[in-house]
């Protein structure tokens, strides 16, 4: 794009954030501040993983972008738009052949290995926001890790709920040592994040914040001996696309009205029918 | 020349409403607020936004931001002395008689709010500024200059040679004043409002009156890079509000029995935003905060327009995943109530 630098950001600000992403995968599950700058798209859009992508990105790099698991979704494609524009670099919707996935609330369906590294857009850097909103208040907290506050409202959840009541954006200790939110994933993608190959980076550009998880680290979420984390539960059902059943599914409905339930991997679901002899109607 | 309803006050009203004649021009003000709230001093790069963003200044500011981003940080100015502004407005509510007099200028504070319909034909004029550059501007004693020689005044215990860069580094509670006096400059003005109403009104307890309005021109002044020489690079337009925070009814007093002070300086005309400025420059900087207005990580993660904007208006991408993940929790939570 003409009269910008390679990339957007100016060197000196793509060096920053590559100096404070080392600085979180250093600390595992630590919350780095940053000066994050202001983007061409709004804040709460993407703009933390955005400035990560920009700053790891160099000619050899092949990106993909999924919004709630979408390679089509229309802010994934803004996001696209914008990167490619500045650096030319070659785009995909195949997550094995991406070196850089920028993510909005899902890690795709299909393994990812060592060469490969996540981007997660993250809103709430802070797992103990929910208890408690000063910010000097939850950063003392993780120095002394001090997580009673969240144990406890697990328990209530229990007592007031009969389970615990977090959806996406289940907190899980990373390397035994900090509280870390994952970004909103389903629970569904928690587990994977266990030992992962791949390397983890977090960014909110809102809250300033950036922290990683590196390749092969514990994370596990909080649980007790006697109500255990779980996944969500599709009772059997499968995608009406592919005819998966081991994905996580949305639920929609057809032409005539039907619930129906499809994989939110949106290009996992077009490998899969392309494998099972099943082709789609339209891109 | 008073501004209270004595001799003269008419022909000051009367004055006042021919000088916002002279000043109007399609969107001036919303111009100096949007160089605000962008945080980037340029009126055409204001005006252009405005267009773009079909007069939305928020998306206006917004778009000042993202500009911004693109541009080298070359370095900071000198402190700007506002002793040398050029005054085009200055009105004191602590004292009647001031030095340089109270100089009412471009204000619509004491128009009846009727709507002119017979304006609405109109093509708007080119406001055509002229200025004798011949002549010095005059320059006037501060009201709080006087009140410091009286040994009134509580001087701020800070004194930040090196600014806190708030565009550099996220912000550290407790925030330096550097950083929120930054903070409060670029917020937004009905978010500041709010918040600064709020103290006046009942949560708090910030009741300034008003030392000195000032709206006029002062120098920016760099450092020359070789010769260390200090140069002008140019004037900008700027609102500053001075509070002595008095309280009404029970007086405020710091504790060696002085008044404090709330400081407010803003890009262009925006003395509502510079008022507001003063009150909350107050509320963040008393030792026990109790009221919201007087909580640092209330006030300053809130009132940036351009996060605030940004964060609420995602709620219309996609939440298909994360609904179904509480869906599936409502599910589990129902099924444990049987």
């Amino acid at each position: 794009m003409k009269g910008y630098n390679y990339a957007f950001l100016d060197e000196f600000t793509k060096r920053e954030i590559r100096r404070k992403i080392l600085k979180a995968v250093a600390i595992p599950g630590y919350q780095v501040p940053f000066a994050s700058r202001e983007m061409p798209i709004a804040k709460g859009w993407g703009t933390g993983g955005l400035q990560v992508t920009l700053s790891l990105i160099g000619d050899s790099d092949v990106l993909k972008v999924i919004d709630q698991g979408s390679d089509d979704s229309v802010n994934a494609i803004n996001i696209k738009t914008l990167v490619q524009h500045t650096t030319d670099v070659k785009l995909t919707n195949d997550t094995k052949e991406a070196s850089i996935i920028q993510t909005r609330h899902r890690i795709p369906e299909e393994y990812l290995n060592e060469d490969q590294t996540i981007v997660f857009q993250v809103p709430f850097p802070e797992p103990l926001r929910t208890v408690e909103p000063s910010e000097q208040l939850t950063r003392r907290m993780h120095a002394e890790k001090d997580y009673s506050k969240i144990w406890l409202y697990l328990y209530e959840n229990i007592v007031q709920y009969g389970d615990i009541i977090f959806g996406a954006r289940y907190p899980v200790m990373v390397n035994e040592r900090y509280l870390m939110d994952p970004s909103p994933i389903p629970r569904w993608d928690i587990p994977r994040l266990h030992n992962a190959a791949f390397l983890s980076l977090f960014c909110a550009g809102r809250e300033k914040r950036v922290y990683a998880i590196p390749p092969y680290t514990k994370v596990e979420p909080l649980e007790f001996e006697d109500y255990k984390f779980e996944v969500e539960n599709f009772d059997g059902k499968v995608c009406a696309r592919c005819g998966s059943g081991d994905t996580f599914l949305t639920k929609s409905v057809d032409d005539k009205g039907n619930e129906i339930w499809l994989c939110s991997d949106t290009s996992f679901c077009e490998k899969r029918r392309k494998k099972n002899g099943l082709f789609a109607k339209s891109g | 020349m008073g501004y209270v309803a004595v001799e003269g006050g008419e022909d000051a009203i009367n004055n006042a409403k021919k000088v916002v004649e002279i000043f109007r021009r399609e969107n001036r003000l919303a111009i100096d607020q949007v160089m605000g709230e962008g945080s980037l001093y340029a009126p055409e790069l204001a005006e252009l936004a405005i267009k773009q963003a079909e007069g939305d200044l928020v998306e206006a500011s917004f778009l000042i931001r993202a500009y911004r981003s693109t541009l080298p940080r070359i370095g900071y100015s000198e402190p700007i002395d506002t002793h040398d502004m050029f005054v085009s407005r200055q009105i004191s509510s602590t004292f009647k008689d001031i030095p340089g007099g109270q100089i009412l200028g471009a204000t619509r504070d004491y128009t009846q709010r009727l709507l002119e319909f017979e304006r609405s034909d109109e093509v708007e004029e080119e406001g055509e500024e002229s200025s004798d550059a011949s002549e010095d501007p005059p320059k006037f004693e501060k009201v709080v200059d006087v009140m410091r020689e009286d040994g009134l005044i509580a001087e701020p215990l800070e004194n930040s040679e090196e600014p806190f860069d708030i565009t550099r580094d996220s912000l550290q509670f407790p925030l330096s004043r550097s950083a929120r006096l930054q903070a409060l400059a670029r917020g937004e003005n009905g978010a500041m409002l709010a918040l600064a109403y709020s103290s006046l009104r009942g949560y708090g307890s910030v009741h300034p009156t008003i030392a000195e309005l000032r709206v006029g021109y002062v120098k920016v002044k760099i450092k020359h890079p070789y010769t260390k020489n200090e140069v002008s690079i140019g004037e900008i337009l700027a609102t500053e509000c001075e509070g002595i925070l008095s309280g009404v009814g029970a007086t405020m007093l710091s504790e060696d029995a002085k008044f404090s002070l709330g400081y407010g300086l803003v890009f262009g005309q925006n003395e509502r935003k510079a008022i507001s400025m003063a009150i909350l420059d107050g509320t963040t900087s008393v030792k026990e905060p109790e009221a919201p207005s007087e909580d640092q990580e209330f006030v300053f993660y809130h009132i940036d327009g351009v996060d605030a904007m940004g964060f609420v208006e995602h709620l219309k991408l996609p939440h298909y995943v994360t609904f179904q993940s509480s869906l599936d929790r409502v599910k589990k939570a129902k099924e444990a109530k049987k």
